[in-house]
C-alpha cells in the first residue's frame, strides 16, 4: 500500500492501464467460457470449461495473479481519486460545462457499481463453486463427477430480480470499458494522430460487444431454460 | 446589452469569498469581456466600492495571464481563445453570467478573480528548460533538426502557461501544461541531453505541489486557448516511462 502511494502520478496511471488491460483480457475469457451455457445444448461444455478451470494447477495459481490485478486496480483506483478529490478542495459554484469523454467523469461511479457486484457475484457463483457457502448439484460428464455450475447458474437466473440487477451492473462494466480502453493506450503513452481515433472507435465496439454478449447470458437462461 | 453579472468576491486568501450580483447596462457587443470588467470596475470606482480584482495583461491572447471561468468553463463560452479574446457578442441581452476565479489547491485565491499560478513556475525551475555553456551564438542550422519534429515542439511551445488544463481538468490536473513544456524539449536534440532528469523532474515537482492526477478526460485539450494536444501526455507519459528503465 505504501509502495503504491510513494509512486508518481505517471506511475500509478501507467500501473492502472497495465492492471485494466489485464483484466479486460480476463473478462474476454471469462465471456468465451460462459457463452457456452448458452451455445451448447445441454452446457455440459460449460461444466467441463469451470471444471477445468477449477482443477487445472496452473489456473490455480494463476487466480492469485488475477486477484492481485484487481486490488492493485483498485487501490490504485481509489489512491488517484482520493488525491484528485484533493486537488480541488473548493469545487466551482457554477457546474462544469467543458467538453470531455463522457463516461470519464464517473469512473469512481461505475467502478463502486462493478465492486458492488463482484462482490455479490462472488458469492453467488465463486464461493459455491470451492464449496465455502451454499450447495451445489454434481453432475457426471464422461465418468468424471463435477460441480454443476451451469445448473447453478440456471436456478439464479431463474429469478428475473437477478437477471435484473445482472443486466444493470453489466451496463456500468461497459460504461467503464468505454472509457477503460482507450484510456488505457494513452496512459501508457501510445497515442497516434492516425491510430488514436481506432483505437478510440475499437474500444468502444469493444466495450459493446463485451456488454451485450455477457448480457445475453442472464436473458437467454432467463427465457429458455 | 445589459447583463446581470455574477461575480465571486473575496477579499484575501484567506477570506470567505462569496458571490454578488452586478447588473450591468448598455455593454457593446463588441467590446471585449474584459473590457466589459473595466466598465464594471470604473462603475464601482465611481460609487466608492472596491473594484473587482482580475488578472490581465497583453490583452492580444500572447501572455496568458488572463483567467476567468466563466459560466462553466475557462474562458468562456468559446474555443482556442483567452478571455481577452472573448466578445461580448457571445452571449444574449439580459443573460446572467457566472465568473468566478480558477480553483485549484496549487492555484491559491490572492484576491477576487485573481490566483497565484507560480506553482506552474516551480515546475518550470524544476527542469523546464536547457543548460547551456556560456559561448558564441551556434549557427541556426548546426544541427538538423527534422521538420516534422520542430513543428510538433512548436506546438507544444505554443502553451502560454495560463492555467485553464488544470482550471478544467475535473481532477485540477497540470499534465498538460507540463507535457506541452516537457514535449518541447523531448522532440529536439538540444532538449534530449536533459531529457530524462528534467522528465522525473518536472513530474515529481507537479505532484509535490498537490495537482491532481490525469484521467483522460481531455478536458484540458478542449479548453485550451493555443489548442495544446493531448497526445503530448501521452508522449510525457512514454518519456517518463523511458526515464524510469532505462
Amino acid at each position: 500500500m505504501s509502495n503504491l502511494l510513494s509512486l508518481s502520478s505517471v506511475a500509478k496511471k501507467i500501473w492502472m492501464s497495465l492492471m485494466g488491460l489485464f483484466l479486460f483480457t480476463f473478462l474476454l475469457v471469462h465471456l468465451s467460457l460462459n457463452l457456452t451455457m448458452i451455445t451448447s445444448p445441454d452446457s455440459g461444455l460449460f461444466n467441463e470449461a469451470a471444471h477445468f478451470m477449477g482443477t487445472n494447477p496452473f489456473i490455480q495459481v494463476f487466480q492469485w495473479v488475477l486477484f492481485a490485478g484487481f486490488i492493485v486496480h483498485i487501490i490504485l483506483g481509489l489512491i488517484l481519486q482520493v488525491q484528485n478529490w484533493m486537488a480541488r478542495p473548493n469545487a466551482y459554484k457554477k457546474k462544469a460545462s467543458s467538453e470531455q469523454s463522457f463516461f470519464s467523469k464517473y469512473m469512481i461511479h461505475t467502478a463502486v457499481v462493478i465492486f458492488v457486484f463482484l462482490i455479490i457475484h462472488f458469492l453467488n457463483f465463486f464461493l459455491v463453486a470451492k464449496g465455502l457457502i451454499g450447495e451445489i448439484g454434481e453432475v457426471t460428464i464422461d465418468g468424471v463427477t463435477m460441480e454443476d455450475m451451469a445448473g447453478l447458474v440456471f436456478d439464479l437466473f431463474a429469478n428475473p430480480a437477478y437477471v435484473v440487477f445482472y443486466i444493470i451492473a453489466l451496463l456500468f462494466l461497459g460504461f467503464h470499458l468505454d472509457h477503460g480502453i482507450q484510456s488505457a493506450f494513452q496512459s501508457l503513452g501510445l497515442n497516434h494522430p492516425k491510430y488514436t481515433p481506432c483505437i478510440k472507435n475499437a474500444g468502444r465496439l469493444l466495450a459493446i460487444v463485451i456488454t451485450l454478449g455477457y448480457v445475453l447470458i442472464p436473458l437467454v437462461i432467463y427465457f429458455t431454460k | 446589452m445589459d447583463l446581470k453579472l455574477k461575480i465571486w468576491r473575496q477579499s484575501g486568501p484567506d477570506a470567505k469569498g462569496e458571490f454578488k450580483e452586478y447588473p450591468i447596462q448598455d455593454i457593446s457587443k463588441d467590446s471585449s469581456f474584459l473590457e466589459m470588467m473595466d466598465v464594471l470596475n470604473e462603475q464601482l470606482v465611481s460609487k466608492g466600492e472596491e473594484p473587482v480584482a482580475f488578472d490581465h495583461d497583453c490583452r492580444e491572447g500572447i501572455c496568458g495571464m488572463c483567467s476567468l471561468f466563466i459560466n462553466g468553463r475557462p474562458h468562456g463560452p468559446d474555443d482556442a481563445i483567452t478571455t481577452c479574446q472573448l466578445h461580448m457578442r457571445k452571449f444574449h441581452d439580459g443573460e446572467t453570467v457566472t465568473i468566478e476565479p480558477w480553483r485549484a489547491k496549487p492555484f491559491p485565491i490572492i484576491k477576487d478573480l485573481m490566483v497565484d499560478r507560480s506553482a506552474f513556475d516551480e515546475i518550470i525551475q524544476a527542469g523546464g528548460f536547457v543548460s547551456v555553456s556560456t559561448g558564441g551564438v551556434p549557427d541556426a542550422n548546426a544541427i538538423p533538426i527534422k521538420k516534422v519534429n520542430a513543428d510538433l515542439a512548436m506546438d507544444a511551445a505554443a502553451c502560454i502557461g495560463c492555467g485553464a488544463c488544470v482550471a478544467a481538468c475535473k481532477n485540477a490536473s497540470a499534465m498538460l501544461f507540463v507535457s506541452a513544456k516537457v514535449s518541447q524539449f523531448a522532440l529536439l536534440p538540444q532538449g534530449r541531453v536533459e531529457a530524462k532528469e528534467r522528465v522525473e523532474k518536472m513530474v515529481a515537482k507537479m505532484d509535490d505541489i498537490g495537482f491532481g492526477n490525469c484521467t483522460n478526460t481531455y478536458a484540458c485539450e478542449a479548453e485550451c486557448p493555443k489548442e495544446i494536444s493531448v497526445a503530448n501526455i501521452a508522449r510525457m507519459n512514454r518519456e517518463f516511462f523511458a526515464a524510469k528503465v532505462s
